[in-house]
């Protein structure tokens, strides 16, 4: 065979793969859109449910799952930020160093209930904290900080040695190095990091399970010491404790649920836009 | 008078040896150039004066290298060494300017050690970039990245960063190995027009460019400093039979 037919039926196996990759994605959005858009009307995005959650909206676990993810990653961020900063640019290569770097990696692979198990034990019990928003944002925080302290530290490996260089060299101290010629250059790293946790975080239900979420709160929270409804839990809890529930009222929740991660997502990357303005970069 | 004295000065990366027994005196405003083949030291030596070799693990020195008579590696807090690269700046070999406006590029380091802001600050960057002759090309976009700007250009801005901090001493290593020859005929005048404020250490390849700008020089080879005086003396008569092959292209 020549090369040229060996290379047109490599690239046509690359692109029928990725085909394989895109195709369930359209799929999920088709079902999700043609089973559930008749169901999003102001009034299901705004309002309380009704009959046993069959009816009326849910605004309650928009809510609890808009409160929960942006506690979590109000915690997480920069806790991982300080942590990747700390284990890239300071920590010396030691016996206490290393096994940090193993918990981390470590962490990442633990299942998400174990997390909720730990939540509820820790959070919850221990600290007192009952099953709140606090705890389950908590509980996700810890979740989400591997991912977070990883993500951080390609990004800050990513920007060029001779930046360090030059700003040591003008007798700029290594804390402002960091901090005005580093960090700036890892942000729209780290910010693709924060995306890829929040989407994550907000589909989560195990770790909340225990934690943060309620069956059904008829109001909206009004401290983060309540217990709330989340989109994630409460799809479970439509979709398989309620007998006789309108299938589009299920798969509106979800399409919400898949709009509100679209939606946050959206302003990290504006967000993104609006820093590397501000940094000229 | 010898601005900076390097006294049996040797250094060690882990068990390799960079620096062996180095001696020698630089002198104020003027341009003191260091040959050699690649990988002798040229490097190693220059960036010993501005304690840039502190970043690299595992590294040993010993000796001195005392600026305006002080033993520069006696210092011990982080802010010390921070104030002695204000007073020893460095420019790359390859033009690294950051992905910052022109403007924040040479107001970088005034910004940071709060020496200037407003009106100074800007008074600080014109004079800057006057003095490296970019002024009058680029008064009317400072605002505009400095990853545009040529190659050449952006060497030179680079240059102004390191005036804005007010040095006394600038380091150069092989400033002008990514430049054309026009513009590296031109950096080297910018080089002489320098020296009359500034005390300057340029590492080169090209001994060309030792020969044609600087005062004295110095020729390394294996981590040595085999022979180091007057420019004019090492190219016509060098007293050492490796200067004398090296000069002559015999070496390597
Ligand atoms: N960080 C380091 N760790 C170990 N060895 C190093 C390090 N930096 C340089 N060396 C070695 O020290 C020697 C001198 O290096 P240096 O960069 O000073 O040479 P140079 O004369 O500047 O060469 P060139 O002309 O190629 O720039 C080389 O053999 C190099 O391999
Ligand atoms: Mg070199």
């Amino acid at each position: 065979m020549s090369p040229r037919i060996t290379q047109k039926i490599a690239f046509s196996l690359l692109f029928l793969v990725s085909l394989v990759v895109f195709i369930p994605v359209l799929f999920i959005i088709g079902i999700l859109v043609s089973k559930g858009a008749a169901a999003l009307t102001w009034e299901f995005i705004f309002s309380m449910p009704k009959d046993g959650m069959r009816g009326g909206g849910i605004l309650p676990a928009i809510v609890g799952t808009l409160l929960i993810v942006l506690c979590s990653i109000s915690i997480a961020l920069p806790v991982g930020i300080l942590a990747a900063v700390y284990l890239n640019e300071y920590a010396k290569d030691n016996l206490l160093t290393r096994i940090i770097q193993l918990s981390i990696v470590n962490l990442a692979g633990v299942p998400s209930i174990i997390y909720g198990l730990f939540g509820l034990a820790f959070f919850v019990i221990m600290l007192n904290l009952g099953v709140s928003v606090i705890a389950g944002a908590l509980t996700l925080a810890i979740m989400e900080l591997p991912s977070i302290i990883t993500t951080t530290r390609n990004s800050l490996n990513n920007v060029p040695a001779s930046f360090r260089e030059v700003s040591l060299s003008l007798g700029v101290s290594r804390w402002q190095t960091i901090r005005r010629v580093v960090l700036p250059n890892a942000l729209p790293g780290i910010m693709t990091g924060a995306i890829l946790s929040i989407a994550r975080i907000a589909g989560e239900t195990a770790p909340i399970l225990f934690t943060a979420a309620a069956f059904y709160v008829p109001h909206l929270p009004h401290s983060l010491s309540e217990q709330v409804m989340a989109l994630p839990y409460h799809l479970y809890v439509i979709s398989t404790q309620i007998p006789n529930m309108p299938e589009k009222i299920t798969y509106g929740t979800a399409l919400i649920l898949v709009l509100l991660v679209l939606i946050l997502s959206f302003t990290v990357i504006i967000l993104r836009i609006f820093f590397r303005k501000r940094y000229k970069w | 008078m010898a601005i900076l004295t390097v006294t049996n000065l040797d250094l060690f990366y882990g068990a390799f040896h960079a620096l062996k027994a180095i001696t020698m005196m630089i002198e104020e405003k003027k341009i003191t150039a260091i040959i050699g083949p690649s990988g002798c030291g040229k490097s190693t030596l220059l960036r010993m004066f501005n304690r840039m070799n502190d970043t690299i693990e595992n590294i040993r020195i010993t000796g001195e290298v005392c600026l305006d008579g002080k033993n520069i590696y006696n210092m011990k807090t982080e802010r010390e060494i921070d104030r002695l690269r204000r007073k020893v700046g460095m420019v790359f070999q390859r033009p690294n300017p950051f992905p910052l406006s022109i403007f924040e590029n040479v107001a970088f380091g005034l910004r940071i050690h709060k020496k200037a802001k407003g009106q100074v600050l800007k008074e600080i960057v014109e004079a800057s970039l006057k003095a490296v002759l970019l002024w009058d090309d680029l008064k009317h976009k400072l605002k505009t990245s400095s990853l545009r700007l040529t190659l050449e250009q952006q060497q030179r801005l680079c240059i102004a960063r390191v005036l804005a901090v007010k040095p006394d001493v600038i380091l150069l290593d092989e400033p002008c190995s990514s430049l054309d020859p026009i513009a590296t005929r031109r950096i080297e005048e910018l080089m002489i027009e320098l020296k009359k404020q500034y005390t300057i250490l340029l590492v080169t390849h090209n001994m060309q460019q030792a020969a044609r700008i600087s005062d004295d020089t110095g020729f390394m080879l294996l981590g040595k400093l085999i022979e180091f005086g007057q420019t004019s003396c090492i190219f016509t008569n060098p007293r050492e039979k490796e200067t004398v092959d090296y000069i002559t292209g015999r070496y390597g």
